[in-house]
Order: structure tokens, then sequence, then C-alpha cells
């Protein structure tokens, strides 16, 4: 399907959605933290869709936000989406979990809480995956710093 | 009453063990934190970061040129995979097409890496279900393969064959001699890994209907490569996005419904013969032409965000790349396959016994770095 053809289904939502395909290769939907879920549930059930595959879920530090992106396949209809969402509250930043709509998204919000601090609504098993549970700060945010261990060039 | 009885004396209690982080069955330093009632598991959780090296951050401070030697760090055993997986996405970002010579050889020796890959996982399968002897001869093969890397790339593990642009020397004189010779060689020893543990008795009541995967979970868990198509989820990347040389072959992709342990291990099989495939397509008909498409010393992608998918030996490898225009990108994420196949192993051995645990975790193929990166 085209970019333009899932861009018309996705704004009969009703949800007033920004798109853009600037600087990337796929359609871009930028979504209000609040809408996340909805938006993203519609996007796996709507019979013109049906995004049932995540790929990749990437934690994201945009400098002044924080947010997620998702990619997303359809395997029956071939096509593909990226959905962002972004965050500006730094000192506690909360998204929904979308780890209820693809499962394999509980593994991959907790990489993204251990590195950017990040917490999820509705998580089973919100912890520290990889660094210890003690460990101070969220080393893949940019202002994160670590004179020990961190190279500076 | 006297059962009643009975059931009070042999009651049981749930517990905690650790498996691993030195589990031999593990294949690293992968820890499971089970739950178990006797021997019944009733939950797995996974613990990581044995071996995480936070390759992404790492990724922030290097230029691409450097970024490619770290990818190999992650799934060792498809090392040139996941360096082309980088160069593509660097290349793609530059907007930069690289020769048909270049396509075609990053093809064949991203299927002799899938061979030795799997080669590995087979002796090694055998070794974790028991059968010691699969490993000497699936290690005899293997020497052939990384004996033609050592030729030709230099080194017989971490490659570092790809650079952005194409390659960063030409094939050896001896090179399509050699992958001959090989594929002469394993074409008549194939059915011997067949006659010698695929139709062996203990092997089948170890896998068959073990660590049972549907399709819908397949998909919604993201677990791709041979876990994937062993439920019938088709996600081979080189048939869905192809990439490289991918296009011009033909291959038949791997697809069984059973989505139970042999199930993976006979798409595995499948596979091996299917590489041969598409290397004897393409070992006569190496084209002429520049092997090295020039790039400037200092790669500076453009502002933007790029994504390539390629098909490692174990599943879908994506790479993530977003620039600000600058040196250096302002964050690389890999969507390593064995990170989210992992993820499924907790909701498909539960129920099930110790053993049945080791024999799914054999049939998945972990390689820890890949997971913790």
């Amino acid at each position: 399907m085209k970019n333009e053809d899932l861009q018309n289904i996705i704004n009969g939502f009703g949800k007033n959605l920004e798109f853009t395909t600037e600087e990337s290769e796929f359609l871009n939907v930028i979504v209000p933290k609040e809408q996340l879920h909805e938006v993203c549930e519609q996007l796996k059930t709507n019979p013109d869709l049906k995004f049932d595959y995540l790929y990749c879920l990437t934690g994201m530090d945009w400098g002044s936000d924080l947010g997620v992106i998702y990619h997303l396949e359809s395997t029956e209809l071939k096509h593909l989406i990226v959905v962002k969402v972004k965050t500006d509250d730094r000192e506690n930043p909360t998204l929904d979990s979308v780890c209820d709509i693809w499962r394999t998204a509980e593994f991959h919000e907790m990489e993204v809480y251990d590195f950017f601090g990040i917490k999820f609504n509705n998580h089973p098993n919100l912890k520290r995956l990889f660094l210890t549970p003690d460990w101070d700060g969220w080393p893949l945010r940019k202002d994160y710093v670590d004179e020990a261990n961190m190279i500076i060039k | 009453m006297v059962e009643k009885e009975i059931e009070n004396k042999m009651k049981t209690e749930e517990y905690f063990v650790n498996m691993g982080p030195q589990h031999p069955a593990a294949h690293g330093v992968l820890r499971l934190l089970l739950t178990i009632d006797g021997e019944i598991i009733k939950n797995v959780d996974p613990d990581l970061g044995y071996i995480h090296r936070s390759i992404e951050k790492m990724c922030e401070r290097d230029s691409y040129q450097q970024i490619v030697h770290l990818t190999d760090r992650m799934d060792y055993l498809s090392s040139h995979i996941n360096n082309e997986a980088v160069c593509l996405a660097v290349e793609k970002g530059l907007d930069i097409e690289v020769s048909d010579r270049v396509k075609v050889i990053r093809t064949i020796v991203s299927e002799l890496t899938r061979l030795a890959s799997h080669q590995l996982w087979w002796g090694v399968i055998g070794m974790d279900l028991g059968a010691l002897t699969t490993y000497f001869y699936a290690f005899r093969d293997r020497e052939y393969i990384n004996d033609i890397f050592e030729e030709t790339c230099g080194a017989r593990l971490t490659m570092n064959y790809n650079i952005p642009g194409g390659l960063m020397f030409d094939i050896h004189p001896n090179f399509v001699n050699r992958v001959k010779e090989f594929l002469v060689h394993f074409k008549t020893k194939l059915p011997e890994y067949d006659r010698l543990l695929t139709g062996n008795v203990i092997f089948q009541k170890r896998t068959k209907g073990v660590g049972v995967l549907t399709k819908e979970d397949a998909i919604s868990y993201g677990a791709t490569g041979p876990v994937g198509r062993g439920s019938g989820f088709a996600c081979d990347v080189r048939k869905t996005h192809p990439y490289s040389a991918y296009d011009r072959v033909e291959f038949k992709e791997a697809l069984f419904t059973e989505g139970d342990s042999l199930a993976r291990y006979k798409v595995r099989i499948m596979e091996m013969w299917e590489s041969m495939s598409i290397i004897d397509q393409l070992i006569d008909n190496i084209p002429e032409g520049d092997i090295k498409t020039p790039t400037k010393a200092v790669i500076k992608l453009p502002k933007g965000e790029f994504y390539q998918r390629v098909e490692a030996a174990r599943g879908e490898l994506g790479v993530y790349i977003n620039s600000t225009g600058t040196k250096n990108p302002y964050r690389v994420k890999f969507r390593s396959s064995g990170f989210s196949n992992l993820s499924v192993l907790n909701h498909i051995t539960k129920g099930a016994k110790i053993a049945d645990l080791v024999a799914t975790m054999a049939s998945f193929d972990f390689v820890i770095p890949d997971i913790d990166r």
C-alpha cells in the first residue's frame, strides 16, 4: 500500500496525528503520548492495516525530548510504518507500554528503561535488564556523564 | 482418603534455581532464573548483561568505518552478515551503489558464513542432547569454510571484510576453486548429518513436540530466523526485502509449520542446502568490476534516519542509524535476532521439564553477545 493510502486510513481514526516522510524511507507518524496505546491498538487491529510485526523498538534521546521509535510491518499486507512518541519530561518520563499489543515490546521496553530511564505504564516486569539494579543514571541519554568509563574525543 | 494423605506427604514446593551464567548448554554467559516445582518449570526469567559492552553507546563516538568493526563482536558466528548490514545502511545514507562484483561476493561470503554458523549449531545441538560425535563431524566440515575465510578475508571468525562502499580487498585467486571444492565435499557430508542425528530415535523423542511456538506468537514476539520459520512465519529478509545479490538467485525459503524444536532443526538443515544452491548459482559468474566505490576518508551521512534489515544466521538483524550530519552517528540501534528470540523462551517452556528447556535452547541457537550487545 502506498504511503498516501496509509495516511488516509490512519487519518480516519480522527486523532489529528502528524505525518512526515522527510529524512526517512518510511512514513513516520508522530503520536502524542496520551494516544499512543489507542493508536497502536488500531494500527494492529484495523483490517486494512494489520501491523502485526513490531520489528524494531528504539529508545531515543532527541536532546530536549526523550521518546521511542516503533518500526512496524504487516506480515500479510507487506506495508511498513514508523511510529514515534515523545515526552519532554526528563525527570520522570512515562509512556504507555505496548507489550499487550506486540509481546516483543516487553523485552525491548525493559532495554529502553535500562538505558534511557523511560518508565512504561502497565509493563509486567520493568527492571534493569543489562545493568546492575544499583546502577546510577541512564547511559544512552546524551547528558549522561561517566568520567571513569567513557572516552570522550 | 488415602490418596489425600499421600498427596499431603508428597507435597512439593516451588523454588529458585540458577541456570548459568556458566551453564554449558547456554553456550555463553546467559543466566536463567528458573522457578521450578520438582522438575516442572514454572517461570524462566533471563538475567542479561554478563557480556554487555554497550556497543550502541560506543558507536556514538566512533566513525562509520569503525562501527563496522564493532558489529562482528555481536553475533560472532554471523560476523560477515553483521558487517554487511552496517555497510548497507551507510551506503543507503550516502546514496551510493556498489558494483555487481561486490554484491555477488558479499552474497557468497554471507552464505558461507550462514553455512559455518549452522554447522556449528548442528554440532552443539547434538552435544547438548548427549551426542558428542556430531561436534566432531561439524567441526571437520567447518574448517573448510574457515580456511577459505582466512585466505580471502585474513581472519577466521571476525572477518571485517566489508567496508562502507565495498570490500576491503579482492577475493584470493584460490577463492573460487576452494569454494567449489568445499561444495563438492559438503554435498556428500550433509546427508551424513541426517543419517547420524535427524533420524535418531532419542533425538526425535527429545525434540518432537518440545517447545512448541505458534505462528501468531512467533510474529507477536518478533521471533525470526529459523525460530520463526519453524513456526510457519515467512520472515526471511532475503525474500521479503532482498538486498545485495539475493534478488538474482533462486532459492526456497525453508518453512515448517509444526513450531517445535524438530521443525527449527529441519529449517536449518534445509537452509544449508539452499545456501549451497545460492553459492552454486553465483560462484561461476562473479562479474568483473570495482571492489570499492570511493568514499571520502571521513564519512559524513546526511541528516536523517537510515534503516537496513538483513537475514543473519539467527534471524533478522536491523541496523538503525540516526545521523545529524556529523562524522559520528547520533544514535545507532541494533535490532538483534537473539534478543527478540530470547523473549519467547519463557512463554514456550512454561510447564515443561528442565531437560526440555535445554533441548529448546539448543534449537534456538543463542549467541549471548548478540543478545547483550
